[in-house]
């Protein structure tokens, strides 16, 4: 709770993951912010894509296991920790990669913030995949409700763990301020997830006889509330989603999308063996979100950093915005049809009526 | 929100506006209208809706009712009324394809809620079960109340004819929340329509969270022991569980209003339980009724018994805000629900001789 000393922006930050789009944008972000002296960014293999985005970053090549070194030659202040894999890339080693970067990583890099002793500020991100899912799960979760079942899905028992041992962390280093966000689903109109790719495609598997209830953040509200978390002072974990819910029938109707219900057992047959072919990066994850939904209860948010990310219509209106190439129908078509009926319907009517 | 802040005045004036237990309103019942056709939404105690139907269409379409009323006069206003219906149909329609609705953190979508289901029900609980409310008056017009009923019927009918009977009768068409077993929210298709009529998983974050927004929850304490019991056992209230209701309406200061359901009973009279059939289909029981499963798909079809359903005076729990882990004030409040409930429950029996009756 009391940071070393000083309060407000640290002088020095570390970010992990840069070589990725959340992570490159949020350094790019902090290096804009003239109260933070120095943003480093670490990963493991640069990615030219982000290039031009990292100009005012120092971007250092190096594994999470040699972060200890760095921290204290730096005299580091605060570490954001980004560096998380959603989903298995079966190109990247696959799961057994993830589970590396995700749990492996998250322990060597709290390793290396336990014996920083400049340190006064941790940000991880987490995800709303926290909650887990299950049938007795209450319909909103509140930050401190606990999962009542451990996930099927790789990414949500990952997370789990990243959580204890950021908890963990919080007990041995109780002067650092550690910040956990758990986002939803980041959607816009230049994010590229798991989840935009689902509902870019024209025809969209759901599962039959489930309209989950879903929840998005604007990406651009994510990088909001993460450099907020480093500039401010907001210890704990926060559940970061736009307020408000749209179902998934009504979330792919105003993506002008067509739904095919798919039974269940038959769709994580079908995740299995897309899988093990090594093409479609759908996981039980998202079979899980598909069947159970998830809303999270934002007020901590709002309150505790004065901010309230779009709600989750009107990020999910950006993202529609931007990928319009695989509509089928469009709002203007059906109402053109409608007004095609009823015209149809009088003309029929004034036709019988004037014939005698 | 700001829930809290609003439920602040209505809460504590909810036990003074109650009038005499013979208050007039809400007492005529929607059977007794052969006109009313079962689309038509009109509120039941306002007969004067449906007539102000052909004066409205009259003025809008004045040419053309005219030209229509010259062939056929018998019939005048008819096709405007269902060319209002169609174009209403049709933007319906089209909002639904084009998912311009809103939907709650709980998944209640109440544009779907009043034009498909409750309709249907709307058929079943006037027209079949030809239902009589009474004490509309004691469900609070604004802020939140935990409405709790008898549960019965072996299929839980009894919970959505509440709903449907509660939103057209009430003054102010409230929603009634209900609160279902985690079978629901397990079974695909019907979880869905559950939570898209405004119900949700019965667990204290959800009711808390209802019921700090304002709105009106309906729980059935008794759970499957109620719906689940005996013909013989008819209108024996079951045993309250835990009480974790009256714990809800503790912590948010919740006016509890009981209501009693006559008339779920005798619409699958259930004879017996298959209980190693119901385990190896992992449900509650298995019923066996006079139709069921004799009559396969026949067998579903409800008896159609008279139905009464009387809400009792709110049960004031402001003042005991702290004592919501206190077991004995949350036993007691139980028990004084299900005393209420019970002898609802006997009064309106006597009123109803014959479960089959007019």
């Amino acid at each position: 709770m009391t940071p070393g000393g000083t309060s407000g922006a640290p002088g020095v930050v570390v970010v992990t993951g840069v070589g990725r789009y959340l992570g490159a944008h949020v350094a790019a972000r902090l290096a804009a912010d003239s109260r933070i002296d120095r943003v480093i960014g670490v990963d493991p293999a640069p990615n030219p894509e982000f290039a031009d985005l990292l100009d005012g970053v120092e971007r250092i090549r190096l594994d999470l296991d040699s972060l200890g070194g760095l921290l204290a030659d730096l005299e580091v202040d605060a570490v954001v920790h980004l560096a998380l894999v959603t989903a298995p890339d079966p190109q990247h080693g696959g799961r057994a990669a993830m589970k590396e970067q995700n749990i492996i990583g998250t322990m060597q890099l709290l390793a290396a913030c336990q014996r920083a002793p400049r340190l006064r500020k941790l940000v991880v991100r987490s995800s709303t995949a926290a909650y887990g899912a299950s049938f007795r799960d209450p319909a909103v979760f509140t930050e401190e409700t606990e999962p009542r079942e451990v996930p099927r899905g790789g990414f949500g028992r990952d997370i789990l763990d990243i959580e204890g041992y950021v908890r963990g962390f919080r007990r041995r280093r109780p002067d650092v301020t550690a910040t956990v966000l758990r986002f939803a689903p980041f959607i816009g109109s230049t994010a590229d997830t798991t989840l935009t790719r689902y509902f870019a495609q024209p025809v969209v598997p759901t599962v039959f006889g489930r309209d989950p209830r879903l929840q998005f953040v604007h990406i651009d509200d994510a990088l909001e509330v993460l450099h907020r978390s480093v500039a401010e002072e907001h210890p704990g974990t926060y559940n970061v989603a736009g307020p408000g819910v749209l179902s998934l029938s009504q979330a792919i109707r105003r993506a002008g999308r067509v739904a095919v219900p798919v039974l269940e057992p038959g769709l994580s047959g079908a995740v299995a063996i897309a899988r093990s072919l090594g093409f479609g990066r759908y996981g039980l994850d998202q079979v899980d979100l598909f069947v159970h939904g998830r809303v999270v209860d934002t007020s901590r948010l709002e309150r505790e950093y004065g901010f309230t990310p779009r709600s989750t219509a009107a990020a999910f209106d950006d993202f529609i915005r931007a990928h319009h190439g695989g509509v089928v129908v469009t709002r203007a078509q059906l109402a053109t049809a409608e007004q095609l009926v009823l015209e149809s319907i009088r003309q029929v009517r004034s036709t019988l009526r004037e014939r005698p | 929100m700001s829930g809290a802040e609003e439920r602040g005045g209505p809460r504590y004036d909810v036990p003074l506006t109650v009038p005499g237990p013979d208050g007039e309103p809400a007492r005529r019942n929607g059977h007794r209208r052969p006109t009313a056709t079962a689309a038509d939404p009109a509120p039941l105690e306002e007969p004067d809706t449906s007539a102000d139907e052909p004066a409205a269409s009259g003025p809008d379409d004045g040419a053309t009712g005219g030209a229509v009323a010259a062939p056929g006069p018998a019939v005048a206003d008819r096709p405007d009324h269902w060319d209002r219906k169609v174009a209403k149909g049709l933007a319906f329609l089209r909002r639904r394809l084009s998912g311009d609705y809103e939907v709650d953190e709980f998944g209640f979508d109440p544009d779907l809620t009043d034009a498909v289901f409750h309709p249907l029900l709307r058929v079943l609980y006037r027209d079949w079960f030809r239902t009589e409310v009474s004490g509309v008056e004691h469900v609070p017009d604004t802020g939140a109340g935990l409405v709790v009923g008898n549960h019965s019927g072996t299929v839980a009918l009894d919970a959505l004819v509440l709903s449907a009977a509660l939103h057209d009768r009430h003054p102010m068409r409230r929603y009634l929340r209900l609160l279902g077993a985690d079978l629901v929210f397990r079974m695909p298709v019907v979880s869905e329509i559950a939570r898209k009529t405004g119900g949700t998983v019965a667990c204290s974050p959800d009711a808390e969270r209802l019921l700090g927004n304002g709105e009106l929850v309906g729980v059935f304490p008794e759970g499957f022991k109620g719906v689940g019991k005996l013909y013989a056992d008819r209108y024996k209230l079951q045993r309250f569980g835990r009480g974790g209701f009256v714990s809800a309406a503790l912590r948010t200061g919740t006016p509890i209003v009981p209501v009693a359901i006559v008339g779920g009973e005798e619409i699958y009279p259930m004879l017996a339980d298959i209980k190693p059939l119901a385990r190896l289909l992992k449900l509650p029981y298995f019923p066996v009724t006079p139709t069921f499963p004799w009559l396969g798909p026949l067998g579903m079809v409800p008896l159609p018994s008279k139905w009464l359903i009387e809400f009792c005076p709110p049960i004031p729990t402001a003042h005991l805000r702290d004592s919501a882990d206190d077991p004995l004030v949350v036993f007691n409040l139980a028990d004084q629900v299900r005393e209420t409930i019970q002898q609802t429950l006997h009064k309106l029996l006597e009123r109803r001789p014959d479960p089959f009756g007019p």
